[in-house]
């Protein structure tokens, strides 16, 4: 009862005309970002950030969630229309969204995409609210041990779950917190990895630097490389007379949805998952419990339906515990994390305690988040049919100059700007030789929380490292890190073994 | 690819020695009562950043893993010259920054990149160079108060200040 009396507070917040209006500009954008094949809400969040300066705190977050929203939606427009998936959520969204556009039924695959999407969002946003208070209250109990463990444990998820090569996720994950280490020292106020006195590095790398530059310049580098031949657009007609045939399809889709919403929610949540093996695993469910599975992959609208659905549960899981706990579910939550220090709010329990207002208006904020999204989507098609026939080099130059710019914003000083044209070209490297970006990312906002955690448990108790398994919860926490840390070697060992079986047969 | 694997890898251990030999300005091991000192972080994480790219380094030259990276090469020659160039154009843009302003580099930059790169019209390509410019003045300097770098055009300047400021 108590959080409906929050929420209905949240809504006074969120339902201010100026937020309503900034949900409106956040999901329109949103939805365009999310269109364009290559960016999607990380790229979109990543070079906005930095001109969320112009309004208040709780609008800049509303502003931000509204275009992590509006590009989970527009992931799926060019995954039909084009076949190229407008972000890596998307991929699912291919199989069957593809077939379908070249049979015609394009406008009928993005109102099933828009529908699932909207259900997806609104059974995660019911979740996420119902879980939020309680997870914050256990949060409450966490000491700095607890909270080391935690973070530990968000990580060796990356190495156990994150189905990238092993040690190339440890390489992200050591140069993301070695990276976060540069500045001043947190607990003597030393200076450290200054690189030969640099001025610049004194005030430590910002998130915001590392992110913009991999994924803005990093991202169109690599768009500049992926888009050489320009693809075909398929046309998309919509009418009422399709709404009204796609919903009653739709409606006997609901076994996909509900399973698609329920599982996209609690694999969000984990940092390694995220919305793309969510819409993975959504789509794989639906495909085998399915009575016809063989018409899938060639235009089921089922197909279609399930990974929407699950990678919008996704996006709306993995905001769960950055606000409640202040870990990161996914890069994009990691950067509205950032954006939330640099606007002075600490994400975590004691938020829920000292700005209601701010939570609640957030969560509320979801919901009209999602009304307007759907109800954007389907009114834009036509729009959207228009913007994927731009050429990509306008979109590119567009983004270039605003990562420049938005880099140099924040801090005034020209060394982040060559910091971010830096990590441009080396995330496009590191991406092309395949290492994981996203555990760079993470690692880098969330060190400087590992560290403090970590030495400030030790300075506690005197130095005791055994003080990290004594409490119960921080040693759960790091049983259940160490079982993720060792899996790829479980794994390893199993294959190997049935190799060396093999020949003996 | 191979050739790409084992140069990044390298190049990531040559990074963490870096980071590791910086990182022993301040105490590295542990400090009695108190836990890690203040270099231990970055020193031991950049140790373990050393291991896991050699791994990846000696894990290049073994049998199996040849035969699934041999397979596709990590550039062609159109892409390198497509992505280096606008990766040297927009470095050559933030250079020139400091000295020419962000309302010359910028536009410059966008001209070479629609123009030259992307080979558009020039209604395109001047409406975009013109208008990009104006629209991050009022928004940067009017609106948010954030001065763009003007180098040497901030003389330029004095009189659209007189009038927004």
């Amino acid at each position: 009862m108590e959080t409906l009396a929050l929420l209905a507070d949240g809504f006074a917040t969120s339902l201010s005309w100026f937020n309503i209006f900034i949900v409106v500009i956040g999901v329109t954008a949103g939805l365009f970002i999310g269109a364009m094949p290559g960016l999607g809400s990380v790229n979109g969040v990543a070079i906005v950030l930095p001109l969320t300066f112009i309004v208040p705190p709780s609008s800049a977050i509303i502003l931000l969630a509204a275009i992590y929203y509006g590009a989970m939606y527009g992931g799926a427009v060019s995954s039909i229309l084009l076949g190229i998936p407008g972000a890596s959520t998307a991929v699912a969204t291919t199989f069957d969204g593809r077939p379908m556009a070249q049979q015609g039924k394009a406008g009928l695959a993005l109102i099933a995409a828009a529908t699932a999407s909207f259900i997806g969002g609104t059974i995660a946003v019911i979740l996420f609210t119902l879980f939020a208070a309680p997870l914050a209250d256990l949060a409450l109990k966490f000491g700095p041990a607890e909270e080391f463990a935690l973070v530990l444990l968000a990580f060796t998820t990356f190495v156990g779950l994150g189905g990238d090569d092993v040690l190339k996720t440890i390489v992200m994950i050591a140069l993301g917190l070695a990276l976060s280490t540069v500045g001043l020292d947190l607990i003597s106020g030393q200076p450290r990895l200054i690189f030969g006195d640099m001025p610049g590095f004194y005030s430590g790398i910002s998130f915001l630097v590392l992110a913009i530059g991999v994924y803005g310049i990093g991202e169109v580098l690599h768009t500049i490389e992926t888009s050489k031949s320009n693809p075909s657009v398929t046309p998309a007609r919509l009418s009422f007379r399709e709404l009204g045939a796609s919903l009653k399809l739709i409606n006997k889709m609901w076994k996909s949805m509900s399973l698609g919403s329920f599982l996209g929610f609690f694999v969000g949540m984990l940092p390694a998952a995220g919305a793309t093996p969510a819409a993975l695993m959504a789509y794989g469910m639906a495909r085998s419990t399915s009575k016809d599975p063989d018409s899938f992959g060639k235009g089921n609208m089922e197909g279609v339906v399930a990974p929407e659905t699950a990678n919008n549960a996704a996006s709306t899981g993995s905001l769960l515990p950055m606000l409640t706990l202040g870990i990161p579910g996914s890069p994009t939550t990691a950067l509205l994390l950032g954006g939330m220090v640099m606007w002075g709010l600490v994400p975590g329990p004691m938020l829920f305690i000292e700005q209601p207002d701010f939570v609640w208006g957030l969560i509320s904020s979801l919901y009209t988040a999602n009304v307007a999204a759907v109800l954007i989507n389907l009114a834009l098609i036509p729009l959207f049919v228009y913007a994927l026939r731009m050429p990509f080099t306008v979109l590119c130059s567009v983004v270039l100059v605003l990562c420049i710019v938005g880099g140099f914003a924040p801090s005034q000083k020209m060394h982040d700007v060559y910091l971010i044209a830096g990590f441009g070209v080396a995330g496009y490297l590191l991406r092309k030789a395949d290492y994981p970006l996203a555990p760079l990312v993470l690692a880098l906002v969330l060190g400087p929380l590992m560290e403090k955690s970590f030495r400030q448990t030790l300075i506690g108790e005197q130095g005791n490292i055994l003080a990290f398994v004594e409490r119960p919860l921080s040693a759960t926490f790091i049983g259940l890190a160490l079982v993720f840390f060792l899996l790829p070697l479980f794994k390893y060992l199993r294959t190997s073994r049935r190799r060396g079986m093999t020949p003996a047969e | 690819m191979l050739t790409a694997d084992r140069t990044i890898a390298a190049s990531i251990m040559a990074l963490s020695i870096y980071f590791m030999w910086h990182a022993t300005v301040l105490p590295i091991g542990w400090v009695e009562g108190e836990g890690p000192g203040g270099g231990a972080f970055p020193f031991w994480l950049s140790a373990i950043m050393l291991l896991a790219a050699g791994g990846i380094f000696i894990r290049s030259f073994q049998a199996d893993h040849q035969m699934t990276s041999e397979d596709g090469r990590f550039f062609d020659r159109t892409t390198i010259t497509s992505v280096a160039s606008v990766a040297g154009a927009l470095i050559a843009c933030i250079v020139a920054m400091p000295y020419l302003g962000a309302y010359i580099a910028l536009p410059l930059f966008m001209f070479w990149y629609l123009k030259m790169f992307g080979g558009h019209g020039w209604v395109l390509t001047l409406s975009l160079c013109l208008t990009t410019p104006v629209f991050l003045f009022f928004f940067f300097e009017v609106t948010l108060k954030i001065l763009l770098p003007k180098g040497w055009t901030e003389p330029w300047f004095f009189p659209l200040y007189a009038a927004f400021f």
